[in-house]
């Protein structure tokens, strides 16, 4: 591949080959010619042999304000980003440079950093930086393994940075999707995503790529999905260099069809007719796509406009939190089954039947990413939700327990019209208590085994909305049952329905 | 000219000798070969002085997921404090038998136990117990509701505890009991209350 920086580089070989020509026709005018020509042929082979230069590397940011994408530098072996820019389309933002000090606003938030200091201070608080913080040109960079912890305490919102790939959620904005073969006809696929996508797709012989640049679709549970179906085979999740990749691989060439406004897309065999003369006869909507021996692009027109796409600020009613994460593996339930894995899987199962019942969730922690107690607590307090849902997963016992906070002893000083951290809880325990009945019944009626307790766990004593903790046990001794897609579905649903029932009572719309 | 008894007795006294000899260097060889114990360097309990006493224990159940009065009879000291110490001792001793229905992690102990008045009381546990504790919500709500019921039921006047690990504070006791905050007897009363029922 010719890419531009060979071709740069040929023109200055041209010019140097040029010059060489001059002083060769000193001592031989014949021989010029027969010269430039040869070098010219030994160039192009060269070029042709040169590898590619390798790609420019991107940050994707995905918010509900905005998605867009930024350069990222390379800087003493580590990946930076600027911070004015990163935040610039969230919200009011202005930097000042003061010697070796930059300041930046964020609304009514101040960030202050020190040129090659490791240290810096948003909102007074100390923040680490994992490398050096840079000034380039009066810009502000900070490195991108930075801003999963800076930009919550910038936003007081949860951001999940996916590093390896460079891909950044601000907020519950993730797109998920789930795969499957059509019931009405076994050789389509059909994938229904949770909000409308517009993937660049491409075809090599035997697989067909789609690729999502300015998507925030996140990773199913397996990265790879297996159908049972001769014609398309699998599908394979993967992300990297600020995009997400779903390679379907398939035994013949495949037409993609949209449909749902860009939530569902369908794969079918090409069948008899060209796919050629299928995409000239094709409505905008669909993608075909044809087998070729190199890969093909057939990117929609629209997925090259604008990569912003701008919505209203999400309200939510709910706030899922998947326990543990990231080093807190929380309980091992088997050699090979962390409860931060179960949870999370059973957020996600979560979040899906309450939002199938109109209740807009929040996830707090969307990915295996590190969340402190504190952390989670001010999220869910931010986001001014009417209900906190905790969840755990024991390999002890059985059925379901619902846990309310136990309040730590407070003393009886006057703190005025504060309240201590650690007995935030005090005014909702009533509402969560009679929400923890409420999940217990809903609970019952399907016939888990259910208990309500108190308990010293955090955050619950933390959160000022109505928070319960949900701990989820195997049906029986087998503790592989807590990855049972049934088991994990029959919960879930019970804990929508009973927040469904709740949600005259919790206040705020869903 | 020695007399000849006197030659007898020497005569004997020099085989004796001889095999007391014998018999000693044998001995010296054995004992070389046989290993020498390792050295045991667990602190002897001092022996506890005092009449006694009937308690009653907070056992935890992880099998119905409950807590469970039970009565035992030991010795206690005059010694509030220790008092206090040597009950909860009594409780880990249940829990590190064999057939616990709670079992707690070999080497389990309680340091020390202060109290401070008014009504604050600190058990100290060992790192055994805090680092080998088995993790999840209520596997660990029973261990701290137990050894907190246990001593309120049986030392009056605590209003408020702290657990400590190693005389440090811990987060956690193993990623889900709170252990930063102080009890609240009032509130551990009413867990206990909670868990005598498995409902």
């Amino acid at each position: 591949m010719l890419s531009m920086s060979n071709i740069a580089g040929f023109e200055t070989f041209k010019n140097s080959v040029r010059s060489f020509g001059h002083r060769s026709a000193k001592n031989s005018v014949i021989g010029g010619r027969t010269w430039r020509r040869s070098a010219f042929i030994i160039f192009l082979l060269f070029a042709a042999l040169l590898p590619a230069a390798p790609a420019d590397k991107h940050l994707s940011i995905y918010s509900t304000a905005a998605n867009y994408s930024l350069p990222i530098v390379q800087r003493q072996g580590h990946d930076y980003v600027g911070l004015l820019e990163v935040l610039d389309p969230l919200g009011s933002v202005s930097a000042k440079l003061e010697g070796t000090r930059w300041r930046i606003h964020y609304n009514n938030i101040l960030g202050e950093f020190t040129a090659d200091k490791t240290r810096a201070l948003v909102q007074g608080r100390d923040a680490d930086l994992p490398a050096k913080f840079l000034i380039e040109d009066g810009r502000g960079l900070v490195p991108v393994g930075s801003l999963s912890s800076l930009l919550p305490r910038f936003l007081g919102g949860p951001a999940t940075l996916h590093e390896e790939s460079d891909r950044l959620f601000i907020g519950n904005v993730a797109t998920h999707f789930t795969a499957s073969v059509a019931r009405d006809d076994a050789s389509q696929l059909v994938f229904h995503f949770s909000g409308p996508v517009n993937p660049s797709i491409a075809s090599e012989p035997g697989k067909l790529q789609m690729t999502f640049t300015h998507d925030p679709v996140a990773a199913p549970a397996s990265p790879t999905l297996t159908f049972g179906s001769k014609t398309i085979r699998s599908a394979t999740y993967s992300e990297s260099n600020g995009a997400a990749e779903i390679t379907v691989a398939a035994s013949t060439p495949l037409f993609v069809s949209f449909s749902s406004d860009g939530r569902t897309i369908t794969l079918s065999p090409a069948k008899s007719q060209s796919a050629a003369a299928v995409a000239s006869n094709s409505n905008p909507p669909q993608k075909p796509v044809q087998s070729s021996s190199g890969p093909q692009s057939a990117t929609a027109a629209s997925s090259a406009s604008s990569p912003s796409t701008f919505s209203a600020p999400r309200r939510y009613f709910a706030v899922v939190d998947a326990s543990h994460g990231g080093t807190d593996r929380g309980e091992a339930l088997s050699p090979t089954l962390a409860e931060k894995d179960v949870t999370l899987a059973f957020a996600h199962l979560l979040r899906q039947e309450l939002e199938s019942r109109g209740i807009a969730t929040l996830i707090l922690r969307d990915s295996d990413a590190n969340l402190s107690l504190d952390d989670r607590a001010s999220f869910a307090n931010t986001t001014h939700a009417a209900i906190y849902v905790a969840l755990h997963a024991t390999s002890t016992g059985h059925g379901v327990r619902l846990y309310t906070a136990m309040l730590p002893y407070e003393d009886s000083e006057d703190h005025g019209p504060f309240r201590p951290w650690g007995t935030a809880q005090l005014s909702s325990i009533p509402i969560s208590q009679v929400t923890a009945a409420n999940l217990a019944e809903s609970l019952r009626k399907i016939e888990i085994p259910v208990r309500t307790l108190t308990a010293p766990l955090r955050p619950l004593n933390n959160v000022v909305i109505a928070a319960v903790a949900v701990e989820v046990a195997p049906p029986a001794s087998d503790v592989s049952a807590l990855t049972s897609p049934d088991y994990q579905q029959l919960i879930a649903g019970a804990l929508a329905n009973g927040i469904f029932a709740m949600r005259g009572q919790l206040g705020g719309a869903p | 000219m020695i007399p000849r008894h006197l030659g007898i007795a020497v005569s004997v006294l020099l085989v004796a000798v001889f095999a007391m000899s014998l018999y000693a260097w044998h001995m010296r060889g054995r004992a070389a070969a046989t290993p020498v114990p390792a050295t045991d360097t667990r602190p002897v309990v001092a022996p506890i002085a005092g009449a006694t006493e009937r308690v009653t224990l907070f056992v935890a159940d992880d099998e119905l997921g409950m807590l469970r009065g039970q009565s035992a009879q030991i010795p206690l000291p005059g010694v509030r404090q220790q008092r206090a110490e040597e009950v909860l001792r009594a409780l880990i001793a249940v829990y590190l038998d064999k057939s616990s229905p709670h079992p707690l992690p070999p080497g389990s102990e309680i340091r020390s136990v202060y109290l401070v008045d008014p009504g604050l009381a600190v058990i100290d546990v060992n790192a055994a117990m805090a680092d080998g504790h088995r993790s999840g919500v209520l596997v660990e709500e029973l261990t701290v509701a137990s050894l907190i019921e246990t001593l309120s039921a049986n030392v009056p006047g605590i209003l408020k505890v702290k657990i400590l690990v190693e005389g440090n504070q811990r987060e956690t006791l193993a990623g889900h009991a709170d252990l930063a905050d102080f009890f609240d007897i009032s509130a551990v009363n009413l867990l206990a209350t909670q868990m005598q029922s498995n409902q």
